[in-house]
């Protein structure tokens, strides 16, 4: 079996106009004995959506995890190859998970507040990280990120409340402030509308888009629409080995590989 | 290149969290170390009492002092004192002779006694008998007393007196059997630990009886016939709140109902067994519900499928398959019973009691109270002596625990 | 060709007479329970209200002296209450940092080997009898904690609290590292994985995230040790003694509530004496007082259990 991967076009253009800000080469993901990201080499670009798709168990979800190691939680968990953060390869040895998770966030499938207050979730990360100067600063911080997380509105008055009594969607609105007020590059994003209705779903979509302006944002989605409506770049996984990637159009439109094609016309998946 | 190394302020975050997680450590160390400590500190003092010294004193059965037809009545006592006397001539001294005396434990003329009964043509006859020093004397031998005395009086006479037994070959030092064999006494090398053995054989019995049928006829009822229900809910909070009851409590109880009410025997380890028997039942219900809930509706299913009665379908199918669940939960049960002290000081199963229960309305005590009464008693001997109690304590309720985890490991089912 | 019929009709098998038993059987057995908690209360409060015919409530319940055999005897609950609480306290101190932090290694740093030789090893010490821990508290630990003492010139009794104490927080520790493990593996993955994902260490995330959100759960967990300390009997009778003082010094000798329950009945005398009767006094109070401990406990671990449900 091939573990060629398709470029569609050959040179995609969101990656030939922006930055690259994470290069991946022959990745190898592996649960114990079972490999579950084979031969994958991406290049994922800056101050863009990249999207994931793929039917359920590709290896989507593993392989971004894989960015920001949060699979060094799981003990079975073994990673071969090299994925490159602006040049840096984040699994080498002196590199410490915590500093690089302080760059890349992540925001997860079901949205996990903190037991603790709106404010105390965002200004979390600010703390441990040591980012605000003092309490006026570290307020400016959570106020900044509850806004660009467009929760700010619906939030102001009620900061001392529980993070856990708030509406599905804007729960994940506050797991991404949290997210942004550690001001990270890069944002992981793990299927995080599946647990969502429709209209919190726009509003995080929408979220998505003003975000890019300033983060390279890489999300999974298991909804071809979603990845079309955000995304400029889209890859194609399937049974652990990346099949095609391209901008999010030309991937649509006119895909290369017969199995991209099958997938995204609803023969599978 | 960014740089992902440790910054200052990370190092510091880093080498905390290496703190938290020794102090965490620690925790455990400090358990597994008190639990090391406990154990090793009663074995060492265990080891003096599971020796005993033993003399063998040959000796006249005089005529005189024992009459063929009525042996019960003879004086052994003189007889082992004329033994003693002869095996030390060059004392003449009355004092010094009742010392000698006190080296010897009274149990060698009881031991003297069951022989002549047995045979009565010893009489007359020179015979070779044996039995414990006394356990002051003991104790000093095996180091355990800087003097014979237990008040620490001078006892060079006594120590000497030791010694030339001793050269003479007449001590040797073997294992105590008497230890498991004998019931308890006043004299710590006659103390033994069958009565209390007995006594926790027959509380263990009664406790079982009564509460595995009942625990597991309840079990049955909350968790597969019960609807939800207001008396469900009540029968539910009170085996819940049960569980937590001081056991002491359950003791008042016994000591109020069972005692002065119903006017069972006090002391009994018929009381005994029946206030255990309430004090493990909640552990037994709530064992036996989750060993039934673990057995999966389709078993349930299949058996009401071909025509099974409710009942018929519990009964036939689901029980079988909880039983080793049950039985598990119940020897857990059965063994914090077996450790149980306070609940029978209430009922007063405290008392001294020489005698060997027989029967489950004798007046008994049990092992746990056992090492409760010898550790109150001044002598080193017997607090050498509540060591083995409590390692024998100890290694039934280890084999208590063996036999649960082997019946968990063995049987246990994942649907 | 033969034809059998199937009889729907409701035969009158044996079975049809015998299940009734058998469920009246079973709902009997289940109505022990409400019988044992129905008999504690009755008996023990009955004997109780003949006690209180003789000694007034508030005397009891607020008297500093407990004298049951002078003379004029005075039944004070005050210092035997005190005495209880000193005690727990020491054992609390002990057990709760003991408990909590091995139930946090259990749960999250210990590697399945490690699990799999700390596991066992509470549940060791959890079946220890208590008659063993007060025999090692009264003959070991005692005598050790008082020659600590005269070597930095303190004088602390034979039958000290601090002993009594010490030794009573080993015992509890199973109780609340079991709990709290249970707690803290009952906290969602995810809620450790948002806050790895923001670059904490394991630690701050036990710290912050793991252990404010098994919060109740361990405070249930604390509250049910409380009620354990409070009604252990044999470490306090072995190692803390009898003397009622009315102090908080943990170096001093005090009594218990549970102490007093057992010298009050044991030895041989008349069971209507105020004496004999003051018993069930105390155990009615410890019965009521722990009742109170666990019901609160098992509502503050339903609440918990429900928000995570």
């Amino acid at each position: 079996m091939s573990f060629k991967t398709v470029f569609t076009p050959a040179i995609p253009a969101i990656i030939a106009a922006n930055a690259p800000k994470i290069v991946a080469q022959d990745v190898n993901v592996y649960y114990g004995e079972k490999s579950a990201i084979k031969e994958l080499s991406i290049t994922i670009p800056d101050k863009a959506v990249s999207a994931f798709i793929g039917p359920s168990g590709c290896g989507k979800s593993t392989f971004l995890r894989s960015i920001n190691r949060m699979n060094d939680t799981i003990p079975s968990c073994r990673v071969t190859g090299k994925i490159a953060f602006d040049g840096m390869d984040i699994y080498d040895r002196a590199v410490d998970v915590v500093e690089l998770r302080a760059r890349i966030g992540m925001v997860f499938q079901k949205p996990n507040p903190f037991p603790k207050s709106i404010f105390e979730n965002v200004a979390y990360g600010v703390r441990i990280h040591g980012l605000a100067k003092d309490k006026v600063d570290l307020e400016r911080i959570v106020t900044e990120s509850l806004q660009r997380a467009s929760l700010w509105d619906e939030v102001k008055d009620r900061l001392a409340h529980a993070g856990t009594g708030l509406s599905g969607g804007q729960q994940q609105r506050l797991c991404i402030a949290r997210a942004i007020a550690v001001n990270p590059e890069v944002i992981l994003m793990d299927e995080p509308c599946s647990a969502l209705d429709p209209i919190a779903t726009a509003r995080i979509e929408e979220l998505i888009s003003d975000l890019k302006q300033n983060f390279c944002i890489v999300i999974v989605t298991h909804s071809m629409q979603q990845a079309a409506r955000v995304s400029d770049l889209t890859a194609f996984f399937h049974l652990g080995t990346l099949v095609e990637v391209g901008d999010t159009d030309a991937v649509f439109t006119n895909p290369q590989e017969k199995r991209t094609q099958d997938y995204i016309t609803g023969r599978f998946g | 290149m960014p740089n992902f190394t440790s910054s200052p302020r990370t190092l510091k975050r880093n080498r905390s969290e290496r703190i938290f997680r020794a102090i965490c450590q620690s925790a455990i160390a400090l358990t597994a170390l008190f639990l090391v400590f406990l154990i090793s500190n009663l074995a060492i003092n265990a080891i003096p009492s599971l020796t005993q010294y033993v003399v063998r004193l040959s000796l006249v059965v005089d005529p005189a002092k024992v009459d063929a037809t009525q042996i019960a009545a003879g004086d052994f006592q003189a007889i082992v004192r004329t033994a003693i006397a002869a095996e030390f001539p060059d004392v003449t001294a009355k004092p010094e002779k009742k010392k000698l005396v006190k080296l010897f434990s009274t149990s060698i003329a009881e031991n003297l006694q069951r022989q002549v009964t047995a045979d009565p043509s010893l009489i007359g006859k020179t015979i070779t008998v044996e039995g414990p020093l006394a356990a002051d004397a003991d104790s000093f031998l095996k180091g355990q007393q800087m003097s014979v005395s237990a008040l620490g009086e001078n006892s060079d006479f006594e120590a000497r007196a030791l010694a030339k037994l001793k050269e003479a070959g007449k001590l040797t030092r073997e294992f105590s059997w008497s230890l498991l064999t004998n019931g308890d006494s006043r004299s710590p090398e006659k103390a033994g630990l069958r009565g209390a053995f007995m006594g926790s054989l027959f509380t263990i019995a009664i406790t079982l009886l009564v509460a595995l049928p009942l625990g597991v006829a309840a079990a049955l009822y909350l968790e597969e016939f019960a609807r939800q229900s207001r008396l469900r809910d009540l029968i539910e909070v009170n085996i819940n709140n049960l569980a937590a009851v001081p056991s002491i409590i359950f003791g008042l109880l016994g000591l109020a109902v069972f005692v002065n009410k119903f006017g069972l025997p006090r002391s009994s380890p018929l009381v005994g067994g029946l206030v255990l028997a309430l004090l493990v039942l909640p552990t037994i219900i709530i064992a036996s519900r989750a060993a039934l809930r673990s057995v999966p509706p389709s078993i349930r299913e299949a058996a009401l499928g071909v025509g099974a009665s409710h009942q018929q379908s519990v009964f036939h199918h689901v029980l079988p398959l909880a039983v080793p669940g049950i039985l598990t939960g119940t020897i857990l049960g059965v063994a914090r019973a077996l450790g149980e002290t306070a609940p029978l000081l209430m009922i007063g199963m405290v008392a001294f009691i020489a005698d060997v229960p027989t029967r489950i309305t004798d007046a008994a005590t049990a092992l746990p109270v056992q090492v409760y009464l010898w550790s109150a008693l001044p002598e080193a001997a017997f607090r050498s002596r509540t060591s083995v109690a409590i390692l024998a304590l100890l290694i039934v309720l280890f084999v208590f625990n063996a036999l649960a985890i082997w019946l968990r490991n063995r049987f246990e089912r994942r649907w | 060709m033969t034809t059998t019929s199937l009889n729907l009709t409701k035969k009158y098998r044996l079975r049809h007479y015998t299940e009734p038993v058998v469920f009246s059987l079973m709902l009997g057995a289940s109505f022990f329970a409400v019988l044992t908690t129905l008999g504690i209360v009755l008996s023990v409060a009955s004997e109780s209200y003949r006690f209180f015919s003789a000694v007034p409530l508030q005397s009891f319940l607020f008297g500093t002296e407990w004298a049951p055999s002078s003379p004029i005897p005075s039944f004070g609950f005050v210092p035997l209450i005190v005495g209880t609480l000193l005690i727990t306290i020491i054992a609390l101190a002990v057990a709760a940092p003991i408990g909590i932090l091995s139930a946090v290694y259990m749960a999250e740093y210990a590697t399945p080997r490690a699990r799999a030789f700390a596991k066992p090893l509470l549940e060791l010490l959890a079946g220890i009898p208590t008659v063993v821990l007060g025999f090692f508290a009264a003959l070991t630990v005692a005598p050790f904690i008082r020659a600590m003492g005269a070597q930095v010139g303190l004088t602390i009794a034979s039958e000290s609290a601090l002993a009594a104490g010490l030794v009573m927080g080993m015992m509890i520790v199973p109780l609340i590292s079991s709990l709290s493990d249970d707690v803290i593996n009952a906290v969602p993955q995810a809620m450790r994985d948002g806050s790895y994902a923001m670059g904490a260490t394991q630690s701050e995330t036990i710290r912050k995230v793991v252990l404010p959100a098994a919060f109740p759960g361990i405070v249930s967990a604390f509250i049910l040790a409380i009620s354990r300390a409070i009604g252990e009997t044999m470490i306090v009778v072995m190692a803390a003694g009898l003397a009622p003082n009315l102090s908080i010094n943990p170096l001093a000798a005090v009594t218990t509530v549970t102490v007093q329950i057992n010298a009050m009945l044991v030895g041989d005398q008349e069971f209507d004496s105020a004496k004999t009767l003051s018993a069930f006094a105390l155990g009615l109070t410890l019965f009521v007082l722990t009742l109170i401990l666990n019901v609160i406990a098992l509502r503050v671990v339903r609440q918990y259990k429900e928000h995570y449900a």
